[in-house]
C-alpha cells in the first residue's frame, strides 16, 4: 500500500488519564492507519480505549485528567497533534465528524432537528440561511426521514430516528472521514439494520472513509474493510475483514469468536474468555492478555511481545503469532505504517 | 408439567394521549425446567409480561396460574411465599439496586431478608462465592452502585436473584449490559444453574442469538401481542411470521461466508397508544393485504407447535 492512500496514519499512540487513584493507561503505544475510501472497524470490550482513541483524533478530550504522553496522528500527513484548537474546529465537521453513542447527548432538545443540521451547515460552509435549511431539508431526505419534519423537536422522534437525525448532521458538511461510536448500540436490530444500510450507501455514495467502533464482530463483518482488535489500550490484531475473520491468530480475537453464540450452528457451546479485563490503572507485566490466555508460557508473563506481520497487512501481537508465508513476512515492532 | 400458565394477559396504562397497550392478549406456558425465550424490539411489552407473571405489576385482565394457583387469589402471606421461588433480574440493575448500600450490603439484602444464615462468616462466605461466580473482584464489595460500570452493576443483580436458588427466574436482559466476553461466562452459569437447580427461565432479550443460544422454546412479541411462538429450532430454521423473517434477516452475523438476503423495514413501530384494528404489523409488513388492515388475526397452531398471528403465515417472496 502506497503512502499517499492513507488518510489517517496513528503512530505510537499512549494517552493515561491522571486520576487520584493512580494513572490510568488508556491508550498504549497504539498504531493504526485508515485508507482513503475504506471502512476500519475498531473492536474491543469496555475499557479497551476505544473511545479515548478517537477522541484524541479529535481533540475533545478533556484536560485535565487526560494527558497525550507520546505518539502522532498523522491526518494526510499532517499530526493533528499538533493543531490549535482553534485549527481543529474547522477540521472538525468540515473534515473529520463524530457520531456519538447516545443520540440524545449531541441533539438540542429546545432546536428543531432541522435548525441543528441548518447550524452545522452554516458553521462550515459559506451559504446564506434558506440554502442552508435546504440543504438539511436534503440531508433528511438521504437519511430517509422526510423534509417536512424539518421542524419537529427531537422528543417527537424514536431513537432510530434520532440516530439519523445525527447521522445526517454529521454528514451534512461531506466530511473525509467519519467515525461512528457504537453509532447503532441504542437501536432496535431492525433499526440498526436500516442505519446500517444507510451508512453503507453514503460509504458508496461519497467515497466517505470511516471509523466503526463496536464490540459486535456481526456490525464489522457488515459494513467494515479492515479490522483492529483493542486489548486494554492496545491492538492486538489488525488486518482485513478477510484476515481477522477467517485467518485470526491472536488468542483473544479467536476468543471473541468462540464466545458469542453463533445463529447459524446448533453447537450449544459457548466458550467465555475466562477471568476480567485488567484494571488499566494496574496493568499486568508482558503481555497484558496473558492473565487470560489460554496459551501463555513464561514468556509472556515477563516480556511483552512484539508485533508480527503474519501475511501482508495482517498484524499479531503475540508470540505464538505464525507468519504464514515465511518469504513475505517480516517481523516489525509496529502495527501498520 | 406446566410451571407457568398465563391466559389472555393484558396490561393497560392510562397516558394523557389515551390507553397505552403495552400488553395485549397474551397466552402462553412454561414447562418445568425449560426457557422460553421472549424476544421483540424496544417497547413491544417484553418486561411488562416479565413483571405481571411475578406480580410486580398487576394485571389489567388474564389469568396467571404458577403450579397450578392463580397468583391473583393468594394471600399477602402466601404471595410473600411464592415471591422467594420467583426471582427477577432487571434489565437496568442501577434502578433495581439502593445507591446507598454497597455491593456487598446489596448481595446480602435477600439473604438477611429471608434469614438464611445465623452465622456471620458463613453469610460472608456466601456473600464472596457469589460475588466470584458472577465475575466482581473481592475489592469491589465496599464499592457503591454510582461507582461501577453498567457491567459490573448488572452482576450485581445476578448475584441477588440467584443468592436465594428460586425455582423460577424472570431474566429481563441480564446480559444485555455486559461485554461479550464476560456475557459468555453469565450465559454458561445461567445454564449450569438451570441444570443443577431444575430452574425454569423467562428469558427476556433483544438479541436473538443469545435468545438462540438459551431457549428451549421462544416467543416472538410485537406491539404487545405473540406474534410467533415455538420450539427454537423451528423458529430460527422456519419463521414462519413475516415480522419474524424481517427480525432474523437483520441480525449481523459474525460470519463472512454466509450470504443472506436483507429484509429492511420501512418506517418505524407504530404507538402502542390506542392501536388500530388489524394485525399489528400491517404498516411495514410487504405481504399486507386489506384483511390485514381491518381483522386482527389470532395466534394459530400453524403445524406441531408451531402457532404463527398472521392471516398469510410462511409467505415469502
Ligand atoms: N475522563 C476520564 N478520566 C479517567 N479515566 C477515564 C476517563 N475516560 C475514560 N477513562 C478510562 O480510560 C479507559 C479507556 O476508556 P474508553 O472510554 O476509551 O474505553 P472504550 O473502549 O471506549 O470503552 P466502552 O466500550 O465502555 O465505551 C477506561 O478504563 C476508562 O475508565
Ligand atoms: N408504568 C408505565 N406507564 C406507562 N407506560 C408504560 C409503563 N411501563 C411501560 N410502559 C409502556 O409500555 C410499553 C411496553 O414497555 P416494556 O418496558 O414492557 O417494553 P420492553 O419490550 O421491555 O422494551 P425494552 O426492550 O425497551 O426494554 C412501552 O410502550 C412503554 O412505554
Ligand atoms: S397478518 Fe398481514 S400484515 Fe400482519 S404479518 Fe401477516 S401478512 Fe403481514
Ligand atoms: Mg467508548
Ligand atoms: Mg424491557
Amino acid at each position: 500500500m502506497s503512502q499517499q492512500e492513507k488518510l489517517l496514519e496513528i503512530k505510537n499512540l499512549t494517552v493515561h488519564y491522571a486520576t487520584v487513584d493512580g494513572t490510568v493507561r488508556a491508550v498504549e503505544n497504539l498504531n493504526l492507519s485508515v485508507d482513503a475510501g475504506q471502512t476500519l472497524g475498531l473492536v474491543g470490550e469496555t475499557g479497551a480505549g476505544k473511545t479515548t482513541t478517537v477522541k484524541t483524533i479529535m481533540r475533545i478530550l478533556p484536560v485535565p485528567p487526560s494527558i497525550i504522553k507520546n505518539g502522532e496522528i498523522l491526518y494526510k500527513g499532517e499530526d493533528l497533534l499538533k493543531k490549535s484548537q482553534k485549527e481543529m474546529r474547522s477540521i472538525r465537521g468540515e473534515k473529520i465528524s463524530m457520531i456519538f453513542q447516545d443520540p440524545m447527548t449531541s441533539l438540542n432538545p429546545v432546536l428543531t432537528v432541522g435548525d441543528q443540521i441548518k447550524e452545522a451547515i452554516e458553521l462550515h460552509t459559506k451559504v446564506n440561511k434558506r440554502k442552508a435549511f435546504e440543504l438539511a431539508g436534503d440531508m433528511l431526505e438521504t437519511v430517509g426521514i422526510k423534509r417536512d419534519r424539518a421542524n419537529d423537536y427531537p422528543h417527537q422522534f424514536s431513537g432510530g430516528m434520532k440516530q439519523r437525525v445525527v447521522i445526517a448532521m454529521a454528514l451534512a458538511c461531506n466530511p473525509e472521514l467519519l467515525i461512528a461510536d457504537e453509532p447503532t448500540t441504542a437501536l432496535d436490530v431492525t433499526i440498526q439494520a436500516q442505519v446500517l444500510e444507510l451508512m453503507k450507501r453514503l460509504k458508496v455514495q461519497y467515497n466517505t472513509s470511516m471509523i466503526m467502533i463496536t464490540h459486535d464482530l456481526g456490525i464489522v463483518a457488515e459494513i467494515c474493510d479492515y479490522v483492529a482488535i483493542m486489548y486494554a489500550g492496545e491492538v492486538v490484531e489488525y488486518g482485513t475483514r478477510e484476515d481477522v475473520f477467517l485467518r485470526a491468530q491472536h488468542p483473544y480475537t479467536k476468543g471473541l469468536f468462540t464466545c458469542i453464540p453463533d445463529m447459524y450452528s446448533d453447537d450449544n457451546r459457548l466458550i467465555p474468555i475466562r477471568g476480567l479485563m485488567p484494571d488499566p490503572s494496574n496493568l499486568p507485566s508482558g503481555c497484558k492478555f496473558h492473565t487470560r490466555c489460554d496459551y501463555k508460557c513464561e514468556r509472556c508473563e515477563k516480556e511483552e511481545p512484539s508485533v508480527v506481520e503474519v501475511s501482508s497487512g495482517h498484524y499479531v501481537k503475540c508470540f505464538f503469532a505464525l507468519p504464514q508465508n515465511v518469504a513475505s513476512s517480516k517481523v516489525s515492532v509496529k502495527m501498520p505504517v | 408439567m406446566k410451571l407457568l400458565e398465563v391466559k389472555n394477559l393484558k396490561k393497560y396504562f392510562a397516558t394523557k394521549n389515551g390507553l397505552l397497550h403495552a400488553v395485549d392478549g397474551v397466552s402462553l406456558e412454561i414447562k418445568k425446567g425449560e426457557t422460553l425465550g421472549l424476544v421483540g424490539e424496544s417497547g413491544c411489552g417484553k418486561s411488562t409480561i416479565g413483571r405481571l407473571v411475578i406480580r410486580l405489576l398487576e394485571a389489567t385482565e388474564g389469568e396467571i396460574l404458577f403450579e397450578g394457583k392463580d397468583l391473583a387469589k393468594l394471600n399477602k402471606e402466601e404471595m410473600r411465599r411464592m415471591r422467594c421461588k420467583m426471582q427477577i433480574i432487571f434489565q437496568d440493575p442501577y434502578a433495581s439496586l439502593d445507591p446507598r448500600k454497597n455491593v456487598f450490603e446489596s448481595i446480602a439484602e435477600p439473604l438477611r431478608v429471608q434469614k438464611v444464615y445465623s452465622d456471620k462468616k458463613e453469610l460472608e462466605r456466601h456473600i464472596y462465592e457469589l460475588m466470584e461466580t458472577v465475575g466482581l473482584a473481592q475489592r469491589l464489595a465496599n464499592s457503591y452502585p454510582h461507582e461501577l460500570d453498567g457491567g459490573r452493576r448488572q452482576r450485581v443483580g445476578v448475584a441477588r436473584a440467584i443468592a436465594l436458588d428460586p425455582v423460577f427466574m424472570v431474566l429481563d436482559e441480564p446480559v444485555s449490559a455486559l461485554d461479550v466476553s464476560i456475557q459468555a461466562q453469565i450465559l454458561n452459569l445461567l445454564q449450569q444453574l438451570q441444570k443443577e437447580f431444575d430452574l425454569t427461565y423467562l428469558f427476556i432479550s433483544h438479541d436473538l442469538s443469545v435468545v438462540k443460544h438459551i431457549s428451549d422454546r421462544v416467543a416472538v412479541m410485537y406491539l404487545g401481542k405473540l406474534v410467533e411462538v415455538s420450539n427454537y429450532k423451528a423458529i430460527f430454521k422456519d419463521p414462519l411470521h413475516p415480522y419474524t423473517q424481517a427480525l432474523l434477516s437483520a441480525v449481523p452475523v459474525p460470519r463472512i461466508d454466509v450470504q443472506r438476503e436483507k429484509i429492511i423495514l420501512e418506517g418505524d413501530v407504530p404507538s402502542p397508544i390506542n392501536p388500530k384494528p388489524g394485525c399489528r404489523f400491517a404498516g411495514r409488513c410487504r405481504y399486507c393485504e386489506e384483511v390485514c388492515k381491518t381483522e386482527t388475526p389470532p395466534l394459530r397452531e400453524i403445524s406441531q407447535d408451531h402457532f404463527v398471528a398472521c392471516h398469510f403465515p410462511g409467505n415469502r417472496v
